[in-house]
């Protein structure tokens, strides 16, 4: 079991600190650079929306195994914010209440390997993205 | 943290020299968009080359600068966007075709230079 690192959003420079702490724990991984990238902008998405309609959550990072060993970064951003009525419209492009583009939600979900979210009407919303490391599922195969 | 506004001649150079909360963004648009009214600017270049993640707010953000500057008269050209970044932007969907990008701040003041027909060295 590993540890899990854990950052509080309440502001934006907040929103900073999670990505850049996402971005490090991916390098130790040897995720490519791409990979960090994409999964550091997801997280900057999914942190802000955050700030934006619960105004406070969290991040929790840590390092997942799959199967065969090979590791990945799972991040959770959880808040007990109003929550999102209509999941479904949530995630469709160009759907937005917070006044942004509505690219958050369904472009961070094409930015990671695994996407998942949970939210109720009053009950806050959770979402988990998990980023693979390619390099070792490469050794796995070789 | 704000992002330094160097004036050569019509040009505004804005860099971007670490990472950007959404407040140091807004911040950048309010000082781009004075220093192009108080120096008469016509071209504004930002550089993004140190900036490793643009998210849609960002993005989203740098399009209202470019937008906004050229209802002043002005035009706008993003320089630095990294590789991974740009893919990371288009795997989002952000669309950015309607704002004018270089390379690096050599090729993005050359472009300038041919738009605005003038040499961007003189008058300080």
């Amino acid at each position: 079991m590993e540890a899990e690192s854990r950052i509080a959003i309440e502001s934006d420079a907040d929103v900073v600190t999670a990505r850049q702490r996402a971005r490090e724990l991916a390098a130790e991984l040897d995720l490519s650079s791409t990979d960090q990238t994409l999964l550091a902008t997801a997280i900057s998405e999914v942190a802000r929306n955050i700030t934006t309609y619960a105004k406070r959550g969290e991040v929790r990072l840590r390092v997942v195994r799959d199967g065969d060993g090979r590791p990945g970064i799972e991040v959770v951003a959880a808040d007990h914010g109003p929550g999102i009525a209509d999941v479904e419209r949530a995630l469709q492009d160009g759907y937005t209440t917070g006044g942004g583009l509505g690219l958050g939600l369904p472009g961070a979900r094409r930015l990671v390997d695994e996407f998942d979210i949970q939210s109720a009407p009053s009950a806050g919303t959770t979402v988990t993205l998990v980023m693979w490391s390619r390099t070792a599922a490469r050794g796995v195969r070789a | 943290m704000a992002v330094p506004i160097l004036k050569q001649g019509p040009v505004l150079i804005a860099s971007i020299q670490t990472a950007l909360t959404d407040t140091d963004v807004l911040q950048l648009r309010e000082d781009v968009m004075g220093q192009v009214t108080r120096h008469r600017s016509r071209g504004i270049i930002v550089d993004v080359t140190a900036l490793d993640v643009m998210d849609s707010f960002v993005s989203r953000s740098l399009r209202g600068i470019a937008h906004m500057t050229r209802l002043r008269g002005a035009e706008t050209v993003i320089v630095g966007i990294q590789p991974e970044v740009a893919f990371a932007m288009v795997q989002l969907g952000m669309q950015f075709e309607d704002v004018q990008t270089a390379l690096d701040l050599e090729e993005g003041l050359a472009l300038l230079r041919t738009q605005l027909k003038e040499p961007l060295d003189g008058g300080g």
